[in-house]
């Protein structure tokens, strides 16, 4: 098989004690919306951190549209982590320039659009504005690109729900048949319309890797409510 | 506006049932333009993905037709139509009968309420 990821058998263990990833073999295809989900501590950043070179994983390997992950996958990959990286005192523009420099395929075009619709000033400098607004803006940069895998490491936990269905509309609307978008998230119920698979993980093992739809045609529930099932405590 | 769906059911099953409404309804007429999928996803807040299983589904009933040339139509079998239409009716009805019967209703109770139901909603 030849998905855009591959993941084959990747364990990432700190010690004995702490297996944050126990050899996960995965396989994702180009052109899907894929929600990975699990509880706090199920290894969801510990994998997408995997996925972006910025953790190397103690076994097994994973290759992004047939690259070892480097710079190489990376060019390919568009990510957005769980934690900001932007200096405060940039002004969104600069921000916007350093990104036209770093990115060949980025646009700034789309990027000031999608600010505009969002009534955000690329004037603005980044301490100045919310944690929400901060969050719309790293999102918007990610989202600007032109990438073949986007990773949204938690994009909508800390923003209002209008702008959360702004979110979810961009994520449609950028929507590319040969382009992948794997989200991270709790919070299923807001994103669940708009995913076409979905991953459960628990303790750092793959539980389970379906369509949307066959859940809900399997057990007659929405993915939120299986998930608490199965997540039960 | 996005559409709204149930959360316990399939997606794609809601999205065809949606279009077969509007078909039905006229509001989509025989023989008229569909909008693509990537819009109609936009405007149901949906994955395309699912809006184009959804077209799949409808295309392989044949209510509506692509056309290389001309994107999607619906189709103009004014007879085909008409049987979605009493397909779509006898589905309502007999979830209704079904939720009737649990609230413990008789046949000719249940009529007397739809008559009742109907006068009322014609007196408006």
């Amino acid at each position: 098989m030849n998905g855009l990821v591959e993941i084959t058998g990747v364990t990432k263990a700190y010690d004995a004690q702490h297996v944050a990833v126990n050899n996960v073999t995965l396989t994702l295809p180009k052109g899907k919306i894929i929600g990975l989900l699990g509880p706090n501590g199920s290894g969801k950043t510990t994998l997408i951190k995997m996925m972006n070179g910025l953790l190397t994983p103690t076994g097994g390997s994973i290759r992004i549209g047939g690259y070892e992950v480097g710079v190489e996958s990376k060019a390919h990959v568009a990510y957005l982590p769980d934690r900001t990286y932007l200096a405060g005192n940039q002004k969104i523009n600069d921000i916007l320039e350093y990104f036209v420099d770093f990115y060949a395929d980025f646009s700034k075009e789309k990027a000031l659009e999608m600010l505009k619709s969002l009534d955000i000033n690329p004037d603005a400098k980044m301490k100045t504005l919310s944690k929400g607004t901060r969050e719309k803006v790293q999102l918007i940069l990610v989202m600007s690109r032109n990438a073949d895998l986007y990773i949204l490491d938690e994009p909508i936990a800390g923003v209002d729900p209008a702008a959360r269905d702004y979110i979810l509309r961009t994520i449609i609307n950028n929507y590319n048949p040969d382009a992948t978008v794997l989200i991270s998230t709790h919070l299923i119920g807001d994103i669940e319309q708009v995913l076409d698979e979905v991953i459960f993980m628990r303790y750092g093992h793959l539980v389970l890797y379906t369509s949307v739809d066959n859940i809900r045609e399997e057990k007659g529930k929405s993915v939120d409510a299986y998930f608490r099932e199965v997540f039960a405590c | 506006m996005a559409w709204d769906l149930d959360s316990d059911r399939p997606i794609y099953t809601q999205l065809v049932e949606r279009i077969q409404m509007q078909i039905v309804s006229g509001n989509y007429p025989p023989g008229g333009k569909l909008p693509s999928v990537r819009e109609l996803a936009m405007v149901a807040a949906v994955n395309p993905n699912t809006m184009q299983k959804a077209f799949a589904e409808l295309e392989r009933s044949g209510l509506i037709i692509t056309q290389r040339t001309n994107g999607r139509t619906v189709t103009e079998d004014a007879e085909m139509i008409q049987r979605t239409r009493k397909e779509l009716a006898r589905d309502h009805v007999n979830v209704f009968f079904t939720k009737m019967k649990e609230l413990g209703y008789t046949k000719q109770e249940i009529i007397d309420l739809i008559q009742q139901a109907y006068e009322r909603e014609s007196n408006i």
